[in-house]
């Protein structure tokens, strides 16, 4: 009893982690490579969940099969996050390159405000059922008292996207390019780089990887408002800052701590001091490693 | 050029003078964000009410101008919304929606000598504190509430062993310390009593943990967001325990986003009173002007907004001593039946009922 409880715990964590992490990816990625915290990431996860319901509402209705509404509007919820992700660098963060960060900084800041509030006005203030677009797997059945097939999709899911994106940096040519545009811009560009190429390609690679955690998420819980994004937002961007934020794999390292911590603290202590103690824990993180677990103390030459 | 400018001048200054004779009648509440819901028929309450009593010719001979203001159920947002009505000269104010933005606003309200009055802030020390003699309600308090919770959990369903858990704000932590407290003067056992955070991702963790309690019945004070998110975990994880909220859960939204996974939950909530002729007519007027039905506290609101107006007709002026007195004194018919205010300032004969979700709708448990 006393393990099933404990693994149980230890499986909550692991979706909420996982969860954390489809979202800290992106964070990581933009900081990585232009050293922004593009604040309006949150957001972006928002708005894939809301093309994913969009869309699997009116292919419902058109009496497509369960499979292939899921499978279309995922890929409707990436390519709709990933122009927004596109057109967000190209408007806000472009044209404040070259501008101090802080300037940077309060525009992504305001991005993020600007689009909670069109998806507020444009859609709704409601809380709106999202529809498990997982569905209950028949398979599934006898370990669904234990962990609900939406969750181990979500694990599954976290982990093909993080090999994925492993894959996509150290072995392909841009990936080779965001390193180099990651370690010094201006060498990049003089080596025959195009960096602004780069950079948006980050940006529609982290934006698509939102908007899955986004769907993902929605049809866990069941459902969506234009709200979601800032909390899972602000959770996500602590645990890559934890993880080591420019860090691909402490960006999942850290979502997993912050995942585990949250919930084996809830499971033994009480969710009372929930993120008091994520936040503590932190704290006591970034006192011993300032650069997070997996981050590299930078020395910058004066 | 000028000429035009004249004309607005006039215009402007003709529009004024009208402005000055009139009752101003703030509506004060979440018009926006999360808890919408809960606030928007309260302002449709007021406008369908105001526009009758404006057409038989308004009170005390004048016209009613509704001065609606949104304070999205946040209490530091609240301090600023009933600042500006005050600043805009109103007389009295029907609102707001969620005790914790209801608190943060009376202080401000008592200062300046207006009379307010909630059709859903349930907190029970707004009124029994004494701390506000110009606060009024059309809701019963949470401590009724409660307390029909345990009647029923004991006698109805005959529970022993209860999870209590809630939202950490100020109406979901009363109401759950209530409903403790009660449970365990009725001998039963409170094996958990926990807050979680409004809004998480996920609260899996603290279903795993309520599951292990094995509990009979689960006890929720808060609203119905993370309503749905724990009641629609637990039936995930194959949990079939029983689930009971209070008015915060008897909402429509409620159902639509837990969908299948609300069916049996209990709620409380105000008495049906889809008999009374007056809440017909309400209800029907509701849907001539808005198109659709009235949603969650509708006649709590059109009820508070009648009593208000009623009282400054009766007391024969705005005087916050006279109102008082009106709204303690006399009798008024509303949806709700005839009511009338007791010296702590909450309504008389009105209460609460259970219901339970079966086929996608709330069902008063008789």
């Amino acid at each position: 009893m006393d393990f099933e409880f404990f693994f149980k715990l230890f499986l909550g964590g692991l979706t909420r982690g996982s969860i954390y992490a489809l979202i800290a990816l992106g964070y990581t990625m933009v900081y990585g490579i232009i050293e922004l915290i593009n604040f309006a990431h949150g957001e972006i996860y928002m708005i894939g969940a809301f093309t994913a319901l969009i869309i699997s509402t009116v292919l419902t209705m058109l009496g497509f099969p369960a499979l292939a509404v899921t499978l279309i509007a995922v890929a409707a919820a990436v390519f709709y996050a990933c122009c927004y992700g596109y057109t967000i660098e190209k408007i806000a963060y472009k044209p404040l390159r070259t501008a101090p960060r802080l300037s940077a900084l309060i525009s992504a800041i305001g991005m993020s405000l600007f689009l909670q509030n069109y998806v507020l006005l444009a859609q709704t203030s409601d809380f709106l059922p999202f529809p498990s677009l997982i569905p209950d797997f028949e398979f599934w059945e006898p370990y669904a008292h234990i962990m609900s097939a939406a969750e181990f999709t979500i694990i599954i899911t976290t982990v093909l996207v993080m090999v994925g994106l492993t894959f996509l940096i150290k072995f392909t040519q841009i990936g080779k390019a965001m390193r180099a545009t990651s370690q010094d811009k201006t060498m990049a560009m003089l080596l025959g780089i195009n960096v602004n190429r780069v950079i948006s390609f980050t940006f529609i690679i982290g934006s698509g990887t939102a908007a899955i955690g986004g769907m993902l998420i929605a049809s866990h819980i069941g459902q969506i408002n234009f709200y979601m994004g800032f909390i899972a937002g602000i959770k996500a961007f602590v645990a890559a800052v934890l993880g080591g934020i420019g860090n691909i794999p402490g960006a999942v390292l850290g979502s997993l701590v912050l995942g585990w911590t949250e919930s084996f603290f809830t499971g033994y202590i009480s969710s009372d001091y929930e993120d008091v103690f994520a936040f503590l824990f932190l704290v006591l993180i970034l006192i011993f490693r300032p650069s997070g677990i997996l981050g590299r103390a930078e020395t910058k030459k004066v | 050029m000028g000429c035009l400018l004249a004309v607005c001048l006039i215009f402007s200054c003709g529009k004024k003078e009208e402005a000055e004779q009139t009752i101003k009648l703030g509506v004060a509440g979440a018009h926006s964000g999360d808890l919408a819901s809960y606030g928007l028929p309260s302002v449709n309450a007021a406008k369908l009410v105001v526009e009758k009593i404006n057409a038989n010719g308004g009170v005390l001979g004048q016209q009613v101008e509704l001065l609606i203001e949104d304070d999205v159920c946040k209490p530091e947002v609240a301090g600023n919304t009933a600042t500006k009505l005050i600043s805009d000269g109103v007389d009295i104010v029907m609102g707001h929606i969620c005790s914790g933005a209801t608190k943060a606003a009376l202080g401000i309200y008592k200062e300046a000598n207006v009379v307010a009055m909630s059709p859903s802030a349930t907190n029970p020390d707004l009124t029994l504190s004494g701390d506000y003699p110009n606060f009024f309600r059309t809701i019963p308090h949470d401590a009724k509430q409660a307390e029909l919770q345990v009647k029923f959990a004991t006698q109805t369903l005959k529970v022993k062993n209860v999870v209590i858990l809630h939202d950490k704000g100020d109406y979901g932590k009363s109401q759950a310390e209530l409903a403790k407290k009660y449970f365990e003067e009725a001998g039963v056992n409170v094996l958990l009593f926990e807050g979680v955070t409004p809004g998480a991702v996920d609260y899996s963790a603290i279903v795993t943990k309520l599951e292990r309690q094995q509990p009979d019945l689960v006890v929720w004070g808060g609203y119905h967001p993370e309503a749905s998110k724990i009641v629609t975990l637990m039936r995930k994880q194959r949990m079939d325990t029983l689930f009971i909220g209070a008015d915060g859960v008897k909402d429509e939204t409620f159902i639509k986003v837990a969908g299948e996974y609300a069916e049996g939950v209990y709620a409380t909530g105000p008495k049906d009173i889809s008999d009374n002729p007056m809440a017909k007519m309400a209800k029907e007027e509701h849907q001539n002007e808005f198109g659709s039905d009235p949603g969650a506290f509708f006649d709590a609101a059109y009820a508070a907004t009648q009593a208000l107006l009623n009282a400054i007709e009766k007391a024969g002026s705005t005087d916050y001593d006279k109102v008082i007195n009106a709204l303690r004194t006399e009798y008024v018919e509303t949806p709700l039946g005839k009511i009338r205010f007791d010296e702590n300032g909450d309504a008389t004969g009105i209460g609460f009922s259970v219901y339970k979700v079966t086929n996608g709708q709330f069902i008063e448990e008789k």
